[in-house]
């Protein structure tokens, strides 16, 4: 193929303002982007991947502003256009995808009439019907059900993945000549995010687009790439095709980046002591939405429908399912966060299940939960120290003790002692993660629940923190229940894994035997749609099912 | 649904009304003053004043007063005042024009002046637009509204001879000399809603501008304008229409300090007429009609904020 790019950055420079950890956020890039092809940028947070995608849209906030290079798109420099231009190329010629289809999509305003703003915007000649005919047309083409009526919804009454398809719905609109997806799956379920991979590449082939495929996830290049360009600290450190760069990184910062992917093979089983009571035991756990005073039919959730799990001492029990299956409804109930409906939750075998809020204060110490989103679980306005120290003086834990322990803690967790003394928003995602660790250990727990705790950081700091949770376990001998729809991180943590679907549990067994033989048809397409999973050699081979025949 | 909502919340209402009711009347009795003593001059004898609380029916049981009251209330008669021996039914009437033209004229001046100054604030956020509004804002909470007012009618009406001093012209005598005397007034009083208004807006806005969404809009080539008002202003809507709810409710004691400063004949100065000569039944059907304004506006709110956010069901 000689045809021309259609996007050819060159030299890109991006200065950051004034002093931050570096001068650039993007510095002397070239990059490349033929018709039809998709070239994945990796990178970690901060690698300048996503201000590149934004400079080329022309959405960079005012205090980013390109200081050298140009960036072509079809030949014409986006940054000398003027402002009225640069609207008329955004949406027509350009179009973007972004990460959270969640927020991205203007929640009070119908996903049709969302679409079709697109049109209007660039396409003067289409009268109202003509434009109503394509927004059919476009929902259509990325699969969503029943497009006469979809298009009369809003966004909150569509799940993620159709969410996500009506983002790239308005992204195709105009027919872009090239496409920018910035992390499009990051946000969604496994099996969702192997149906919008497929999606984008049915389209791309179809419509000669090039896509600028933003991604962290080695996983999602195997799936996805013609090529790869791997970004850190706003630099390319390599470029190639996507099979060479897989198969034979150059750099080593590329290498660390692979091998920080956990591949869906777990470890040979360690060795564990002999069974003793259970630390948690839940019986038959029930827990049923609505319903509603009024007595009223009405319509009513099962979260969790019957769930029976158990955990011993320095175990470490992984609870793998998707958006809405109840995994963290359990943890919710486990914690007493929510109020369960039905069943036991036993503590060292006293059932808090029914428990008054008085009469559960002395268990609250013993179950301690690390949550997702380590950037707003920890109070912004409040220092290190004492958040962690909040907890312990609660229980009466005599001052001095409580600091001593939190200074202990710090070094525990691999932090300094001075961070006690700093606010949150001094940290970076990874360093937030262990201070929340800390503070759940300060309590002296018995069960640590971590509610998806590695999943809002980078794969190589996602490491460090599986590591770390592992040291813990080993040397507290504790007992943790590991909440995760990442299949490869339970892989590599958990002695044990129950699979979650529907408020039920489908599947239960020792990792190795669950990953080697996989019982439930629900388990074997969360193989098949883990990124990456056609890369490594896949346990569940041949077998792996449609994922339309999962219930 | 919908209609099942509204029910309810007018079914509410009865006995919000009723302690509203209850309160006013047990609060006038524990208040010192004797309206019977007002009425009957400095000069009156004890026996005088005896009288007149018999013929008034002042002299009951509290509690008979009081089951009396609310008999007739029930009844749809608000009583009649004690000094000027009308229905407080029709003292109302006489003087609500003035006093909903008033509001009416103030809440939307305000809107229509607030709301955008807000948009473009945050919009233009940082800049010397942006701490223009800010500042007027800061002014427009911190000056008196007699002040504001008597500047006004210095200025405008007594040096340049532009607009009545003062008064009140019913809108039955034509729209021009009814909205001539309504500007200064309204001048006046909407100065603080639009302080509080325009910072409402500014602050919703500034955070909506934040939001994904808004960036998807401009990636769609969405012009300034439209994101500006389709896309962020709608998402902003629900604490600017709660301000503005209470901006209403808030205007009905501001309207008492305008009307006095304007002379104009309207609820406000009925109810300090009354309150200074403990006209109970005025000032209870006042109070009535005040609160049942209030809950209605409430209402209003609620049913608004359907309008903006599909997200909201009742």
């Amino acid at each position: 193929m000689s045809t021309a790019p259609v996007l050819d950055i060159q030299g890109l420079t991006i200065p950051l303002p004034r002093v931050g950890d570096r001068a650039h956020a993007v510095e002397a890039l070239s990059l490349r982007v033929a018709p039809g092809e998709i070239l994945c940028v990796v990178g970690e947070s901060g690698s300048g991947k996503s201000v590149t995608a934004h400079a080329v849209m022309g959405l960079l906030p005012p205090i980013l502003r390109a200081s050298g290079g140009r960036i072509l798109l079809q030949g014409e420099d986006v940054l000398a256009a003027g402002r009225a231009r640069l609207r008329a190329l955004r949406g027509s010629r350009m179009a973007m995808v972004f990460q959270e289809p969640m927020t991205a999509l203007n929640p009070v305003l119908k996903v049709g009439a969302q679409i079709d703003e697109v049109l209007e915007a660039h396409a003067d000649r289409l009268n109202a019907r003509e434009r109503r005919a394509r927004v059919l047309a476009l929902m259509r083409d990325v699969h969503l059900p029943d497009p006469e009526r979809m298009a009369g919804a809003y966004p909150h009454q569509l799940s993620g993945g159709q969410r996500q398809r009506v983002m790239i719905a308005m992204a195709l609109a105009n027919d872009p000549a090239l496409i920018i997806a910035d992390e499009p799956t990051t946000a969604l379920d496994v099996t969702t995010q192997a149906q919008i991979l497929k999606l984008m590449r049915e389209l791309q082939a179809r419509r000669d687009a090039g896509i600028l495929f933003i991604t962290h996830d080695f996983g999602v290049v195997a799936e996805i790439a013609d090529r790869v360009a791997v970004m850190r600290y706003g630099r390319l450190v390599e470029e190639g095709s996507a099979a060479a760069v897989l198969r034979n990184p150059q750099d080593p910062y590329t290498r660390m980046l692979i091998a920080a992917v956990p591949d869906a093979v777990p470890p040979p089983p360690r060795p564990r002591p002999a069974p003793v009571a259970p630390v948690l035991a839940t019986k038959a756990l029930e827990k049923t939405y609505g319903g509603g005073l009024l007595g009223r039919a009405g319509r009513t959730v099962r979260a969790l429908d019957g769930v029976t799990v158990a955990l011993q001492p320095g175990e470490t029990l992984g609870i793998v399912g998707e958006s809405g299956s109840g995994k963290s409804t359990l943890a919710r109930c486990i914690a007493r966060f929510v109020d369960p409906t039905g069943g036991e939750i036993r503590l060292d075998g006293e059932d808090i299940a029914g428990l008054s809020v008085r009469a559960l204060h002395p268990h609250r110490r013993r179950v301690q939960v690390i949550f997702q989103d380590p950037y707003r679980s920890l109070n912004p306005r409040r220092r290190v120290g004492p958040s962690i120290v909040e907890g312990p003086l609660n229980y009466g834990t005599p001052r001095e003790t409580a600091w001593a322990r939190a200074r202990d803690l710090m070094d525990l967790v691999g932090l300094d002692a001075g961070a006690l003394d700093r606010f949150p928003h001094e940290f970076s995602g990874g360093q937030r993660q262990r201070i929340a660790i800390a503070r759940a250990l300060a309590m002296e727990p018995d069960l640590l629940i971590a509610d998806e705790a590695v999943s809002a950081l980078d794969v190589s700091v996602q490491a460090q923190v599986l590591d770390l949770l592992e040291g813990v376990r080993a040397r507290l001998n504790l007992a943790i229940l590991f909440i995760t729809h990442d299949l490869r991180v339970a892989a590599r943590l958990c002695d044990r894994i129950v699979v979650m679907l529907n408020g039920q549990v489908v599947e239960e067994g020792e990792t190795a035997a669950v990953f080697a033989n996989p019982r439930h048809a629900y388990t074997r397409a969360l193989f098949a749609a883990a990124p990456g999973a056609h890369r490594a050699a896949p346990a569940a081979s041949g077998a792996a099912p449609a994922l339309d025949d999962v219930p | 649904m919908m209609s099942r909502f509204i029910a309810g919340r007018l079914a509410a209402t009865l006995p919000v009304m009723g302690v509203v009711a209850v309160i006013v009347f047990a609060l006038l009795r524990l208040a010192p003053g004797d309206p019977a003593a007002i009425l009957a001059g400095d000069a009156a004898t004890p026996e005088q004043i005896a009288a007149i609380r018999a013929r008034l029916g002042l002299d009951q049981p509290m509690l008979e007063q009081f089951g009396g009251w609310l008999w007739r209330l029930l009844h749809g008669d608000l009583g009649t005042s004690i000094i000027s021996n009308q229905p407080v039914a029709r003292l109302i009437g006489d003087r609500i024009e003035p006093t909903l033209a008033l509001a009416c004229t103030t809440i939307l001046f305000a809107v229509a002046v607030a709301v955008p100054l807000g948009v473009v604030a945050a919009w233009r956020h940082g800049t010397w637009v942006d701490r223009g509004v800010m500042a007027f804002s800061v002014i427009g909470f911190s000056v008196p509204v007699f002040v504001l007012g008597y500047l006004w009618i210095f200025g405008v009406a007594m040096n340049l001879r532009l607009l009545p001093v003062q008064g009140y012209v019913s809108l039955a005598q034509g729209f021009g000399p009814f909205i001539e005397r309504l500007i200064l007034p309204t001048l006046t009083l909407s100065v603080i809603y639009i302080a509080l208004i325009a910072r409402t807006t500014r602050a919703s806005m500034l955070e909506v501008l934040g939001e994904d969404y808004i960036r998807t809009a401009r990636a769609k080539g969405v012009r300034e304008p439209r994101v500006l008002t389709r896309h962020a202003l709608r998402n902003a809507a629900v604490p600017v229409i709660s301000v503005i709810g209470l901006g209403i409710a808030l205007l009905i004691s501001g309207v008492v300090v305008t009307e006095s400063v304007f002379n104009l004949p309207g609820l406000g100065r009925l109810t300090v007429d009354a309150v200074l000569a403990r006209d109970y039944p005025v000032i209870q059907g006042v109070i009535l009609l005040f609160s049942a304004l209030y809950v209605l506006v409430n209402l209003g709110i609620d049913l608004a904020y359907l309008l903006f956010d599909p997200r909201i069901r009742y």
